[in-house]
């Protein structure tokens, strides 16, 4: 019986249904797949810049309690910053975020094609918005802290 | 089910936090966390810190540089951990650390600029 049922199943047009998934060959990726080329590491580069980000957002937040408790606590903060320790985290930090937006403004171009009358914009003319707009916010910033 | 529904919403939160962080982030640190420390200029007093975080405007601008960027890392950093060290097992874990502290971030934030000024 079982053999007619297999059987039957091999030449019908619809195969016989089976709960079992078939066995397929998968080899197993080891956990440092992205350490063998350069492109894999820089992927995960990209993607750890965003720890960075978040210790950065964590220091603002002690920037803010330290505003908050008035000036003696804000100076006790500022002189935290001064650590070698805390010099070497913001540093860091610093080059993980430009390398962050710098990724992330090329992204654009890829994201998209700007076709203007038929031809395609170069994709340094479709990131340029982006640098434009780094460069005013942070003039921006710079001149309210000076001013 | 509910999660893949979700997705979007955590995707655009994603991505309008990596926008605010390259715009918002660099200038910051640097001027507050590196120049000032490092002595490359003098820092504002804390009497002229107060005035600006009272303006509106900074206000927002300190949220945003600090919420959304959160939200960003809380996706990108799930993702690393999913992919880079293939922890399966620990998804739910990570999900409720990433998307929670971000959560958390953001109350704390709000409640600081709030009372600030």
């Amino acid at each position: 019986m079982t053999i007619s049922a297999t059987k039957e199943g091999l030449h019908s047009s619809t195969p016989a249904y089976t709960e079992f998934h078939p066995r397929w060959y998968r080899p197993r990726v080891s956990v440092y797949w992205w350490l063998g080329q350069w492109r894999y590491l820089k992927f995960i580069l990209r993607e750890i810049s965003s720890v960075f980000v978040a210790i950065f957002v964590v220091v603002t937040l002690f920037q803010l309690r330290g505003l908050l408790g008035g000036p003696e606590a804000y100076y006790r903060f500022q002189a935290w910053l001064r650590t070698p320790g805390a010099i070497a985290i913001n540093l860091i930090s610093f080059l993980f975020v430009l390398f962050h937006a710098v990724t992330w403004f090329n992204l654009t171009p890829h994201a998209m094609t700007v076709r203007v009358g038929g031809n395609r914009v170069p994709d340094f003319m479709v990131a340029a918005p982006n640098y434009l707009a780094w460069l005013v916010v942070s003039a921006a910033v710079a001149w309210l802290v000076w001013r | 089910m509910e999660r893949t529904s979700n997705e979007a919403f955590l995707w655009s939160l994603f991505s309008g936090g990596g926008v605010i962080a390259a715009l918002f982030i660099p200038i910051y640190l640097f001027l507050f966390f590196l120049a000032a420390p490092l002595g490359l200029m003098t820092p504002p007093t804390y009497e002229r810190m107060v005035a600006l975080i009272g303006m509106p405007l900074v206000k927002v601008y300190i949220f945003l540089m600090c919420a959304l960027p959160l939200f960003h890392w809380a996706h990108r950093f799930r993702y690393t951990l999913y992919d880079g060290l293939q922890v399966k097992h620990l998804n739910e874990f990570i999900f409720t650390f990433c998307y929670g502290g971000a959560v958390v971030g953001t109350v704390l934030v709000a409640i600081l600029l709030w009372r600030i000024g």
